[in-house]
């Protein structure tokens, strides 16, 4: 079982496996034990899945996180994939997930995620992160925190640095 | 100009920190290249095929006499002893090592200088009109809404992997725009409403390269406390909808272009239209609280035109055409602007010695408050000189080499003195070169054409050079009348050529219009990196011909 590491830094076993988007013309089949599934495939048969404790979703980063706007109270957890590292998209599926739409539950990064982007995942609302296997999940407490302040205001900091400044 | 407070010394602290420990592991073989690469580009630093370049950013231009002096310490202890001006206002190191790239950062930052987004797909550093703060038609001085952008923009979590990188300039100017913001991928121009309040005209999606395009308007009025919040809603939107499939189609001006500026608008307004509440909008104590950083040096009062300058001027032709060439009008009587060319024949364009930017500094210190700007056309400016003062100051710059300019751009025109100077001559040649200037006034466009000679004669003696210049122009007498033939492809260089004749001869008021037409087959033909000579010999005269005689 692979370990996640989460925004306080804590490295912690994971059991939930990413069910990759069948073929064309083939059916989800879902290993035991908890399954993320693609959001428009949890969508499109919603009542299947009543329990938020064994089925959550992931998005690609090219998917509308607005497709989940009315579900976000039936997931415990949504992952949003990054293909490449240097797809930037789901940055803002992130935040739109947390302010625009309200989802309070786990907020994962999967895929192509490295040490160096830790930071600004958790600034966007991320707080659970699939470290690429080989990279060295001991050293990801110390990037999730490399910048004690930041200037704008993201998910984790409603106020931009310079309205703190003025207090 | 702005100086850190204890939160900024903190972050490019811990930036520097990160860097080094990014660097450690790249070194170590942890960081594979490719996932270092954005990295240690967001830091400023490219490998090239020859050697490491390092980008040190000069936000919107400004440095202070303490942080030239740093430059030049940092271009002699790491790098071959001379940095270069970029049209973007930054400056480049040419030869760092890779391993000592963060300790020069440390060094960097003592001074409170980074390079920080330097390149990258991310948000660039702000640019503004060189002569920000000191010019009289401003309606506000730009400097602190660049500031403002800087803020935002350093290590914003949600826009460091965009599809492309991303460009942001702000004009103040009324009259002119030395910015030029409409060829950015956000230009901002300062407009006030009817009430008087101050606001910003949103140009999106201009841009140079290989698809030239002026950014259109998408917002005709944005107050000023919604810069940020509208800032961020069309970054928004190009993070998430730009192509990200080809990298020549991936900046904003493809997607803005794809969507039609209406339907673009639509998309930032609609997005706006959540966030524009959030307590990212601006306030006006934040505004001036930056502002206030950029107040006025202490002017003395003074009269414009004092007696010393009259009488220089009267005295030496040399000085008078400098002060008319070089120096401009500045908002407080008896002060004025002065651009110190940096381009010594015989140097690259921008390329400045150790020694050269520590006399920048005391000329800086001595004659303009101790603070000088880098502009995009890669020069320097003293922005607040006492018009007194110019003569001395001129005396100084002259043996520094401060006194030529826009060496091997298309403005940099060889011209000789033609037919208003010259007995000789057939035609004026020198209305001609500044026709051809008032044409192509957009100095980053003529940077992104690259190398392009530039030769005009009067006649047929060539005392401008004509048959060898890339574009080559000769005056000819037809009846009386003043006229002009055009020659491409030649070249003064080792792979010299004489330029072949492009056709019949054209007047004198049509030479700009024909010139732009040559430099945009050259734009439309190039493929990546390609210098108009090099297209000019790949693709022949022939579409060359064919537009201009259209």
């Amino acid at each position: 079982m692979p370990d996640i590491i989460t925004s306080d830094g804590q490295i912690k076993a994971d059991d939930w496996t990413v069910v990759p988007r069948p073929e064309e013309g083939e059916v989800l089949t879902l290993p035991e034990g908890r399954v993320l599934i693609p959001a428009d495939m949890w969508l499109a048969n919603r009542a299947q899945y009543p329990n938020k404790e064994t089925v959550g979703v992931w998005l690609e980063s090219h998917d509308e996180p607005g497709m989940l706007a009315d579900a976000v109270d039936e997931l415990s957890i949504i992952a949003v994939n990054f293909p490449k590292f240097t797809d930037g998209r789901g940055y803002s599926s992130a935040r739109l997930l947390r302010e625009r739409f309200g989802y309070e539950g786990e907020l994962r990064a999967i895929g192509d995620v490295l040490l160096d982007q830790l930071q600004f995942m958790k600034r966007c609302g991320f707080d659970s992160y699939a470290l690429r296997a080989d990279k060295d999940i001991e050293l990801a407490a110390h990037c999730l925190n490399f910048f004690s302040q930041a200037y704008q205001a993201a998910t984790d900091t409603e106020e931009p640095l310079f309205r703190r400044r003025a207090l | 100009m702005y100086v850190y407070d204890e939160y900024d010394r903190q972050i490019l602290a811990e930036r520097v920190a990160q860097f080094r420990h990014q660097t450690a592991r790249a070194l170590a073989g942890d960081l594979a290249e490719e996932e270092f690469l954005p990295l240690r580009l967001q830091n400023g630093l490219y490998v090239q095929r020859l050697a490491p370049m390092l980008r040190i950013c000069v936000p919107y231009g400004m440095l202070r006499s303490e942080q030239l002096r740093r430059l030049a310490k940092v271009s002699r202890d790491y790098d071959k002893g001379y940095a270069h001006f970029t049209t973007r206002q930054n400056v480049q190191l040419n030869w760092p090592a890779l391993e000592d790239v963060p300790d020069i950062l440390a060094e960097l930052a003592e001074v409170e200088m980074h390079a920080n987004q330097t390149s990258g797909n991310c948000i660039r550093n702000t640019t503004t009109d060189q002569f920000a703060g000191a010019q009289s038609d401003e309606i506000v001085d730009p400097r602190p809404y660049c500031e403002i952008i800087r803020q935002w923009s350093t290590y914003h979590p949600e826009f460091a992997f965009l599809p492309r990188k991303f460009k942001v300039a702000v004009n103040a100017s009324e009259h002119t725009d030395r910015a030029a913001v409409q060829v950015h991928d956000i230009g901002l121009e300062t407009v006030r409403n009817d009430a008087g309040d101050l606001g910003f005209k949103v140009y999106v999606g201009g841009g140079l390269g290989r698809t030239p395009m002026v950014g259109p308007v998408i917002r005709e009025y944005l107050p000023e406390l919604d810069l940020l919040t509208y800032l961020e809603a069309i970054l928004r939107v190009y993070n998430r909808y730009g192509r990200r499939d080809n990298k020549y189609k991936a900046r904003i001006k493809i997607l803005v272009k794809a969507l039609t500026p209406e339907g673009f608008a639509d998309k930032v307004e609609d997005e706006w239209s959540h966030i524009k509440d959030s307590p990212s909008r601006l306030t006006h104590e934040a505004i001036a609280r930056i502002q206030a950083y950029f107040t006025e040096p202490g002017y003395a009062a003074l009269e414009d035109n004092p007696e010393a300058l009259v009488q220089a001027r009267a005295e030496s032709k040399a000085f008078d055409k400098w002060v008319t060439r070089n120096v401009d009008a500045h908002k407080k009587p008896g002060y004025a602007i002065v651009t110190l060319t940096m381009k010594k024949t015989g140097t690259p364009p921008g390329d400045v010695s150790d020694r050269q930017l520590e006399q920048i500094a005391d000329v800086a210190d001595r004659y303009s408050f101790g603070e000088a700007r880098v502009t995009h056309q890669q020069n320097a400016v003293l922005a607040d000189v006492r018009q007194d003062e110019l003569y001395d100051l001129w005396q100084a710059i002259k043996p520094m080499g401060f006194a030529t300019a826009n060496l091997n751009t298309l403005t940099d025109i060889i011209c000789c003195p033609g037919g208003d100077y010259c007995a000789l001559a057939n035609a004026k040649s020198i209305p001609i070169a500044e026709s051809i200037q008032r044409k192509f006034d957009n100095l980053d466009y003529v940077y992104d054409l690259g190398n392009i000679d530039l030769n005009i004669s009067g006649c047929m003696n060539a005392c401008g050079h004509h048959h060898v210049g890339h574009i080559g122009v000769l005056g000819v007498d037809k009846k009386g009348e003043e006229f002009y033939q055009i020659s491409l492809g030649g070249s003064a260089q080792r792979d010299a050529a004489i330029g072949k004749l492009l056709g019949p001869s054209f007047a004198s008021e049509h030479m700009p219009e024909v010139i732009e037409k040559i430099i945009n087959v050259y734009v439309e033909n190039r493929t990546e990196e390609e210098a108009f000579l090099d297209t000019y010999r790949r693709i022949g005269i022939v579409p060359f011909k064919e537009r201009v005689y259209a």
